[in-house]
This record gives structure tokens, C-alpha cells and sequence, in this order.
């Protein structure tokens, strides 16, 4: 009988690590970024209708980057786990912490005990009703999971677009200025490059808004608003 | 683990029915006696929608009854339940609250599961189904009758659409109300609705039959100075769901009843 061979759990998770890291490094950057009413997001996609931010709850938004169909599962579970939530106690004790938390737990649980990760990268927002009381929860292929104030970024490259925040973010950035500020960002993934605007997934949580804070913005408001920005 | 569940589809109440069993009522196995039932359930009353030219209006009285007592003046029968439709009910409040809400829930979780909302057939199609699975409980007394209405952007109209126990579902053309004092209100809604009818009108005509019903219906509420206690109105139209404040409401009622003192003929 063949003995299967010794691999070390270092070496496994090592391994492991690397393989989920090569494939979320060649998607592009999604940020997220708190402005005066909210907090903003905003990705790279060629795709108009494969969208990789979406709403989960009143407050809560969920972003990936990586695999489509693997974060796309993530995240329809996440609105599956707030919805019951929502309705079996109250629509205010649906928490982004929580949420964080128990996919925290779900990533981490596929990464020790699977063959293949999951080759995701993900962020749980959440607008307060006032700055202070924003949360930004970025979590990674093995679960671990780590929270942000002003600014985060995911995908591939992201420490270049984190190096350009870092020296140009603002607090309180009206929303144009907000938008015009993820749209450079973005660009500075590769040397010269251009996004055009069809190209741009934006969406905001507003704390203004009655009910539900999500909202998408369409392709002629982000041209307005870019010009203007 | 919350995560895992095994119904994957994009509706809520399919999720629980699959993986959340006991957060549904099983009235399968139920058995109350009518008599029983009519003396200690709450009931809502009396609840109204018509089609004016920018859409659609839904109210109801606030009132809910238990036998021959009232078990509430502030009761709630009239729930927005997405961003272009709303949905009053009347029949057991108990039940009557929780179908709105499941409802409100399911439209909302199927809007972010697919990116996009249901058109309103779909949506009253579905308030359907879920009116015919209570009919186990509605053959024990425990009914619910909703009244769903919403604005629909291909036709540039508001839409009512009304529902009978078993689950049958019917669009009506002007208006329709239902309940207790359904009877009466629709009286007066028939004799007055005239097209074409604006806002103003349309909320003028609601509050007359909402008083007419009041008048001959015990189970429904007049308005109620004393406490400051009105019907409930909301407007659906192209720019969403409104809520008429209180004050407008109890501004046309006062309007009303003046012009219905003797003195002013």
C-alpha cells in the first residue's frame, strides 16, 4: 500500500496562501472610502451586470474581488443570514460586525479544511448615522479579518491604490470629490492607464436616505459627477 | 452554521420554508373552533385603495377589534413594502402584521438576491401564493385579506389588485376596498369616484368612505379628535411611496365634517 506522502502544515498553508493570493492579484481594485455622507465604493468592471458590490441590509454593504462565482455565493449568503436575521429580531440588529464575523468564520473554515480556498477577497461596510460610527471590515482567503476607518482598498494592486490614498485621502470629501478621487485612484494600478466611466461600478451608502441606504449610481449621474468633480 | 443552508433560490419564504421551519407557523396541525377564535382574536377593519391620476392611493381606519371590544385605536393596516408598492390588510391583525412583513421581507430579499425588482404582476402573483398557503388557517377563522397596490412604469398607472381566502387574485379597475366596512365604503366610492380625480380629490374621496364605513360599521374607526387618532393614507406613484401626514389628514377631515354641519347648506 502506497504511504501518502508527509506535507507539513506550514508547507500546506503556505501553499495554500500562495495559490488563492495568484488569483485574486490578477483581478482588478475595488475601494471603499468614507466622504461626508457615507462611505463610498467603487470598482473596476468591464461587466455592466456581473456586479461585485452589492446591497445587504439597510446599512450594510458587501464587495468582492477574485473569483466571481465564489464571492458571488459569499454574498448571497450574507443577504440570506441578514434577511432571517432582520426578521426574527429587529431590522436594527442586523450588525455589520456580525456579518463580518460569521463570513470571518466561513472563509477561514473552507481554507483550513478544503483542498482549494476560496480566491476572494472581500469588505463588509457599513454606514453609522454619524462618521464616527462607520465600519469598514476587510476580510481575506484564510478569514482573517481586520477593520479600516477612511479608507480600503482590495484585488490586485491594491497597495499601489492604498500608497495614493494614503498621501491624497481627505475626510469629509463631498460626494463628487469622493468619486473623483476612487476614479484616480484606480487608474494608478498601471502606469497610463485610462477608466472610462463605463467601466466604473460606483455605489454609496448614504446615511440621508430613509430605509434602505444602498444606492447605485447610474452611468449618466457618474459622468455629471465626474465632470464636476 | 447560519451559512449553510440548503435552499439556494432566490425567495425568502422558500428559505425558511426549506431551512427555517421554526420561524413559520404550521397550521396544518391546528385546530381552533370558530367560536373560540371570534372572541379572542384581534381583528383590522375596514381598508380602501383607489387609482387617481398619478397613481395609486391606499388607507385604512386604525382601529382593531376583539368580539365586541376594541383592542386597539392605533393599529397599523396599511405597510409600504418596497419602493413602488404597499399593501393594507385586514382580517386577524396578528396574522395580518406578520404577512406583511414576510411580505416586505421576500420583496426585498429577491430585489438584492437578483439585482432587480419583480414587475408588479410578480409581486402580487407571489402575495398570492402566500395567501393560498394560510388557507389551512383560514378555514379555521384565521383570515387574512390584503389589498396589494403599486405603480406600474410600462403602463404609467397605479394598479390595485385584490385577493379572496383561498388565494385567487384579482386586478381591479378605479377602486375596491374590503374588511369589515368594506361594504359601506365602496358604496360611497362607487357614487363619487368620477375620473378624471388629482391628489387632492382622491384623498378627499378616501376620507368620505373611510367616514361612511365608520358610520355604519362598528369594527371601523371614525376619526377620533379627541385622541388625534386618523386613518392612515399612502400614495404610490412615479416617484415612490409616500406616507400623507397626519396633519394634512386631519386638516381634510376637519374640512369635511364641517361642510357636513347643517349650518353650511
Amino acid at each position: 500500500m502506497p504511504m501518502p506522502y508527509y506535507v507539513s502544515p506550514e508547507q500546506m498553508m503556505q501553499d495554500k496562501a500562495e495559490y488563492a493570493r495568484k488569483g485574486i492579484a490578477k483581478g482588478k481594485s475595488l475601494v471603499a472610502l468614507e466622504y461626508a455622507d457615507g462611505i463610498i465604493l467603487a470598482a473596476e468592471n468591464p461587466s455592466s451586470s456581473l456586479s461585485k458590490i452589492s446591497e445587504i441590509y439597510d446599512c450594510i454593504s458587501f464587495a468582492g474581488v477574485g473569483k466571481y462565482s465564489e464571492f458571488e455565493n459569499l454574498r448571497k449568503s450574507g443577504i440570506r443570514y441578514a434577511d432571517i436575521k432582520g426578521y426574527t429580531y429587529s431590522r436594527a440588529d442586523v450588525t455589520g460586525k456580525s456579518l463580518a464575523n460569521a463570513y470571518s468564520q466561513v472563509i477561514g473554515n473552507i481554507f483550513t479544511k478544503e483542498i482549494k480556498p476560496l480566491e476572494v477577497e472581500i469588505l463588509v461596510v457599513e454606514v453609522g448615522d454619524i462618521p464616527e460610527k462607520n465600519s469598514m471590515y476587510h476580510i481575506l482567503f484564510d478569514g482573517s479579518i481586520s477593520d479600516y476607518h477612511q479608507y480600503s482598498v482590495i484585488g490586485g494592486h491594491a497597495e499601489v491604490v492604498n500608497g495614493f490614498l494614503r498621501e491624497h485621502y481627505q475626510e469629509l470629501l463631498s460626494l463628487d470629490e469622493a468619486l473623483g478621487l476612487c476614479h484616480t485612484a484606480l487608474e494608478k494600478t498601471t502606469e497610463n492607464k485610462q477608466i472610462s466611466e463605463e467601466h466604473l461600478e460606483v455605489a454609496i451608502l448614504d446615511r440621508n436616505i430613509e430605509g434602505r441606504k444602498f444606492r447605485r449610481i447610474p452611468l449618466s449621474e457618474l459622468r455629471a459627477r465626474l465632470k464636476r468633480a | 452554521m447560519i451559512f449553510n443552508t440548503q435552499y439556494q433560490g432566490s425567495s425568502f419564504v422558500e428559505l425558511l420554508q426549506k431551512d427555517f421551519k421554526q420561524l413559520l407557523t404550521n397550521f396544518n396541525d391546528l385546530h381552533i373552533h370558530e367560536k373560540d377564535s371570534s372572541l379572542s382574536l384581534t381583528k383590522g377593519t375596514t381598508i380602501l385603495s383607489l387609482c387617481y391620476a398619478d397613481g395609486v392611493l391606499i388607507a385604512g381606519d386604525r382601529r382593531a377589534v376583539e368580539g365586541n371590544r376594541i383592542s386597539s385605536r392605533r393599529i397599523e393596516k396599511v405597510y409600504k413594502t418596497d419602493q413602488y408598492s404597499a399593501m393594507a390588510v385586514a382580517g386577524v391583525a396578528g396574522l395580518c402584521i406578520d404577512t406583511a412583513k414576510l411580505f416586505r421581507t421576500e420583496l426585498e430579499h429577491y430585489e438584492k438576491i437578483e439585482g432587480e425588482q419583480l414587475v408588479i404582476e410578480g409581486k402580487a402573483n407571489k402575495l398570492a401564493h402566500m395567501i393560498r398557503q394560510n388557507f389551512p388557517a383560514a378555514l379555521q377563522g384565521l383570515i387574512v385579506v390584503p389589498i396589494f397596490v403599486g405603480y406600474d412604469f410600462q403602463q404609467q398607472r397605479g394598479r390595485i389588485f385584490k385577493y379572496d381566502v383561498v388565494g385567487g387574485i384579482y386586478e381591479e379597475e378605479s377602486y375596491y376596498a374590503t374588511g369589515s366596512g368594506g361594504k359601506d365604503a365602496k358604496n360611497t366610492l362607487k357614487k363619487l369616484y368620477r375620473k378624471p380625480l388629482d391628489e387632492e380629490a382622491a384623498l378627499k374621496l378616501s376620507i368620505e368612505a373611510l367616514y361612511d364605513a365608520a358610520e355604519e360599521d362598528a369594527a371601523t374607526a371614525g376619526p377620533d379628535i379627541m385622541h388625534g387618532i386618523y386613518p392612515s393614507i399612502k400614495t404610490v406613484t412615479a416617484l415612490g411611496v409616500r406616507d400623507v401626514p397626519q396633519d394634512r389628514i386631519e386638516s381634510l377631515y376637519k374640512a369635511f365634517l364641517d361642510s357636513k354641519l347643517p349650518d353650511n347648506e
